[in-house]
């Protein structure tokens, strides 16, 4: 067992029940994060990739639940099965906030409009740390927000989240995130209603978080440029399926499912001027509701063969770590 | 090993409601026989067919009167002055010895007619003004939200007790006065909802396009308006049908010779009969009561069903 | 090259202020800057991207050109087939004529169609306007327009739920194509859509371009996409434009320091990409109290003196006869 993994997916399967239709939101989804590193999750709208992380904090809707699959926590000495604790109970109160924290993609609707920031930070402070007086919560919220670089910490702390500008909401949010040290970070799009500028500064926030605290940070996102800066290991989603994962260079040097593939083809890439040649990829995503029978992404495929027409591939390792799952990945890797 | 979780209560029912769509799932999908999704919602919902059945019942009764009823409702007969329900009779009759059922029967449709022409009128002026100011906005619209303001905050009661004085007592001026004061909510409303509808990037688009804002207006936007503005007009129907109720009761509603169901109740404004003779009072009572309760379900399942953001 | 091109539109000086209105009085207490002194033409036929974070009034600028803003003051000429008119001064008429020259393209797909109509029937009003009689004839229009699209005739009697985002953002070219328009604004028109998606949209508006000789004023946020649609890119800061000039010239020779900066900010999708990340400090100032002298300054890494109290003037600074405008008084020094 690797000591550094902190935490383990494995076959994890969510279906969402609402408006009395099923839906497989994510199937057998398989991912590891490992501590002092990032693992970017990336995938388009409905992909499954924000359910996985509600899944891991229990923090999924009324109507849906697990079907299968674990998700292990190695924080403690005893490995805790997430998947089996009672999603109101104190044990996974304790690891929100506290070992695993989230932060979400809009910070003005993720801060209460009516406290300080300040309060709302020493309040999570105080709930995870019994025997802390309110005045050191006070002082260790400054010291974090300063920390976060945000300048006058000391007078920013009483001011309402609606003084703050998106980028320093953000970082607010993230203060708040790392109140107590947690082990693993899970960001949902962090920056996705930021400015580039600002996004920059948050990024190279998350960079230093990772070094200094050795936290995992597991990140969310749609933007293949935001995976080549930040992400140590990748995993690719469609459709509810992680269809590709492995470190990132081998995912984004050799992808081996047409879908990164044909992903990586479709985006213009700064500083390639015009006479870059971006390739659609043909057709749309599938209703949930309505999917394929086999491969999700058979329809909009350009390798496909009768056999993805019939079931989704299983996963199958190429080299380590990286894993794909396809059918003809063989010949999508000889196509380089 | 962590201990697994067993889900009590609340949390069970809920489980047990995913395996049944879990096990539905798996079966061939049925055919939908109704196509349009909010009519489908609307018959899904438990309160709004029991609602809609109340509803049809009564109207259907009212306006079929004669034909249930062999007793004009203003037939007078002192020979058989305040009779218990019996067969002949089933809600009684009243000191005039007038048959009750028949009475009730016949009430329903001035009853209805009042609390719907006033919804549906005050509907109309509201939804008028509301799109259009709310749509342009500017002077006109703060205007037309001033006068509103004024016909709702001015009580009702007096402008009755004003109108009845200057004009007489009769439906039509019920009706008038009901419009006035009723269409300021409506207005409000829709030109709420015109204010962010206003915002979409298709509104935008046919401005570009330079189109007559009548057209906007009225054809593009209105349309996307509509539930909400349904809504509020059953919901305001069963509203006027009781104020029609209070206002007859005190005598300043429809004149007392034509029968309606706050006339009928305004027979029992003395003690005596209140206390020796409850069926002239309670089963229209109960007929109001029903028949307010049925359209606020219907109000109610119809703002579920019409509301996008509920998708099923 | 640039005296065979024929100027479309010549913005002069333009600037469109929103009052805020604060009190029971709605007394105006100040203005919004949207745009603030913009200069800038448009020649037939070419793509010009308007680039810049959110804020920027990009897109103010854009519908100040369509009349959907009234801009507060500036001159807005556009060449009617040689004969030049200002748009701001025309009569309702003249209006009309223009506004079947002058399109635009949305951003969120999800709001740019009428959910209560069919696509036919929200596309045949403006072409009952423009003088087309009967009914065959609007749907023989409309059906040619979704093939040009690429999409099958008889989608023009589905109602827009039954489309995905990207199928909408097509019907949204459609719909502006409708009226034949010489220049269209497109404001963020992939912004919303996912990343596979954005290049179909991407590639359909460049063969548009080369099919019907359309001009583009193409605004948004993203770089790596307006780099590789546009000739000529303007990067707005605050209200103003900060830097003009050819699209190759901006990335091969990046003059101004904001621009600089929102290069390096941009995550790109390319492992071998080597570059100095800039992390500006601060965020975007408010455009109610647009900082003294260069707006920029406060951001800044060489601002001086001058900057805080001189607005410097954008001014041509190219070499080899290429037009490159840059508005800072340190590359204005150098140039000397």
């Amino acid at each position: 067992m690797n000591q550094d993994i902190i935490l383990e997916v494995k076959d994890l399967s969510v279906s969402f029940y609402t408006d009395n239709r099923k839906n497989n939101a994510i199937r057998n989804v398989s991912f590891v994060a490992q501590r002092g590193k990032t693992l970017c999750i990336v995938g388009e709208s409905g992909c499954g990739k924000s359910v996985s992380a509600s899944a891991i904090l229990r923090l999924l809707p009324e109507l849906s639940r697990i079907e299968n699959g674990e998700i292990k926590y190695y924080g403690r000495e005893e490995p805790i099965n997430i998947e089996k604790v009672d999603p109101d109970g104190d044990l996974i109160r304790e690891i929100r906030g506290g070992e695993i924290a989230m932060i979400f993609q809009d910070p003005m609707t993720a801060l209460n409009p009516v406290y300080t920031v300040g309060y709302q930070i020493s309040e999570m402070l105080l709930e995870h740390n019994k025997d802390m007086k309110k005045d050191e919560a006070m002082k260790k919220s400054v010291e974090l927000l300063s920390a976060m670089g945000i300048p006058q910490a000391d007078q920013r702390v009483n001011e309402y989240p609606h003084q703050f500008s998106g980028g320093m909401r953000q970082r607010a949010m993230i203060a708040m995130a790392m109140s107590c040290n947690p082990k693993i970070l899970l960001a949902d799009e962090p920056t996705t209603a930021l400015d580039v500028t600002v996004q920059a500064q948050i990024f190279e926030l998350m960079d230093n978080l990772k070094k200094d605290y050795d936290a995992a940070i597991v990140l969310i996102t749609h933007d293949m440029g935001v995976v080549t800066e930040l992400a140590d290991n990748v995993s690719v989603m469609y459709m509810g399926y992680v269809v590709e994962d492995g470190t990132v260079d081998e995912v984004l040097r050799t992808p081996a499912h047409p879908y990164t593939k044909a992903l990586l083809a479709s985006i213009p890439i700064l500083g390639r001027g015009r006479n870059q040649k971006i390739e659609p990829i043909r057709g749309s995503t599938p209703d949930p509701f309505n999917r394929p029978p086999g491969c999700q992404f058979e329809p909009r495929c350009d390798y496909a063969t009768e056999k993805c027409r019939e079931a989704m591939p299983e996963r199958e390792f190429i080299s380590g770590e990286h894993n794909v799952r396809c059918y003809c990945y063989k010949e999508v890797l000889k196509d380089e | 090993m962590t201990q697994e979780y067993i889900p009590k209560g609340r949390a069970k029912q809920i489980a047990r409601k995913m395996d049944k769509i879990d096990a539905a799932s798996k079966l061939p999908p049925k055919k939908q026989l109704i196509k349009s999704r909010s009519l489908r919602k609307l018959i899904s919902n438990k309160l709004s067919v029991i609602g809609i059945v109340i509803f049809t019942v009564i109207v259907l009764s009212s306006i079929f009167a004669s034909v249930i009823s062999p007793y004009p409702p203003g037939e007078v007969n002192l020979r058989e002055s305040l009779r218990a329900p019996s067969w002949e009779h089933p809600f009684g009759t009243d000191k005039l010895g007038r048959d009750v059922f028949s009475r009730v029967l016949h009430g329903g449709r001035i009853s209805i007619l009042v609390g719907l022409g006033s919804a549906l009128g005050a509907a109309f002026v509201g939804v008028l003004f509301g799109s259009y100011c709310g749509y342009k906005g500017g002077l006109l619209d703060k205007t037309v939200m001033r006068i509103s303001e004024v016909f709702m905050s001015f009580p009702q009661m007096i402008l009755v007790l004003l109108l009845v004085s200057m004009v007489g007592q009769s439906l039509a001026n019920l009706l008038i006065i009901f419009i006035l004061t009723g269409w300021g909510s409506v207005y409000r409303m829709t030109r709420s909802q015109m204010l962010s509808i206003r915002e979409e990037e298709y509104v935008q688009a046919l401005r570009a396009f330079g189109l007559n804002d009548f057209i906007i207006c009225f054809k593009h936007m209105l349309p996307n308006a509509i539930g909400p503005i349904a809504v509020n007009i059953t919901l305001s129907t069963a509203m006027f049908i009781l104020q029609e109720t209070s206002l007859s009761f005190l005598g300043l509603g429809v004149p007392v010779q034509i029968a309606t169901w706050g006339n009928i109740i305004n027979a029992a404004n003395n003690m005596s009969i209140l206390q020796n003779n409850w069926w002239i009072w309670l089963p229209v009572g109960a007929v109001i009561s029903l028949f307010v309760l049925s359209i606020n379900f219907i109000g109610d399942g119809l703002r579920d069903s019409t509301d996008p953001t509920q998708m099923g | 090259m640039s005296e065979t091109k024929t100027k479309l539109v010549e913005i002069k000086g333009a600037k469109t202020y929103f009052p805020i209105k604060k009190g029971v009085f709605r007394k105006t207490v100040g203005y919004v800057k949207a745009v603030d002194d913009i200069t800038l033409d448009i020649y037939k036929g070419e793509t010009l991207g308007l680039v810049g974070e959110s804020g920027c009034g990009k897109t103010t600028l854009g519908k100040s050109i369509l009349q959907l803003i009234r801009a507060t003051d500036g001159v807005f000429n556009y060449n009617f087939d040689g004969e030049v008119k200002d748009l701001r001064e025309l009569s309702r008429t003249e209006l009309d004529e223009a506004r079947q020259r002058i399109q635009i393209v949305f951003q969120d797909p999800h709001s740019s169609l009428n959910p209560s109509f069919t696509i036919f029937g929200s596309l045949e009003d403006p072409l009952k306007k423009f003088g087309v009689k009967t009914r065959a004839e609007r749907r023989e229009i409309i059906g040619n327009l979704l093939e040009s699209v690429n999409m099958p005739k008889h989608y023009m009697d589905r109602y827009p739920h039954e489309f995905s985002g990207g199928q909408r953002q097509r019907i949204g070219i459609a719909r502006a194509l409708s009226v034949n328009p010489e220049l269209i604004i497109c404001d963020e028109p992939v912004s919303a859509l996912d990343v596979s998606i954005q290049a179909q949209v991407l590639n359909l508006m460049m063969d548009l371009q080369k099919e019907r000789g359309l001009t583009y004023v193409f605004i948004t946020h993203d770089l790596s996409v307006v780099e590789y649609i546009s000739d000529r890119i303007a990067v707005m800061y605050l209200g103003r434009i900060v830097e003009l000039t050819d699209t190759e010239e901006l990335f091969k020779n990046t003059l101004h320091p904001y621009t600089q900066a929102l290069l390096s900010a941009i995550p790109v999708a390319d492992l071998d990409h080597k570059k100095e990340r800039i992390v500006l400090e601060g965020d975007v100032p408010s455009p109610v109290f647009p900082p003294p002298g260069c707006t920029f300054h406060p951001r800044c890494i060489h601002a001086t003196e001058k900057c805080k109290t001189d607005a410097p003037k954008l001014i041509n600074c190219g070499s080899d006869g290429m037009d490159h405008f840059v508005a800072c008084h340190m590359v204005e020094e150098k140039f000397k």
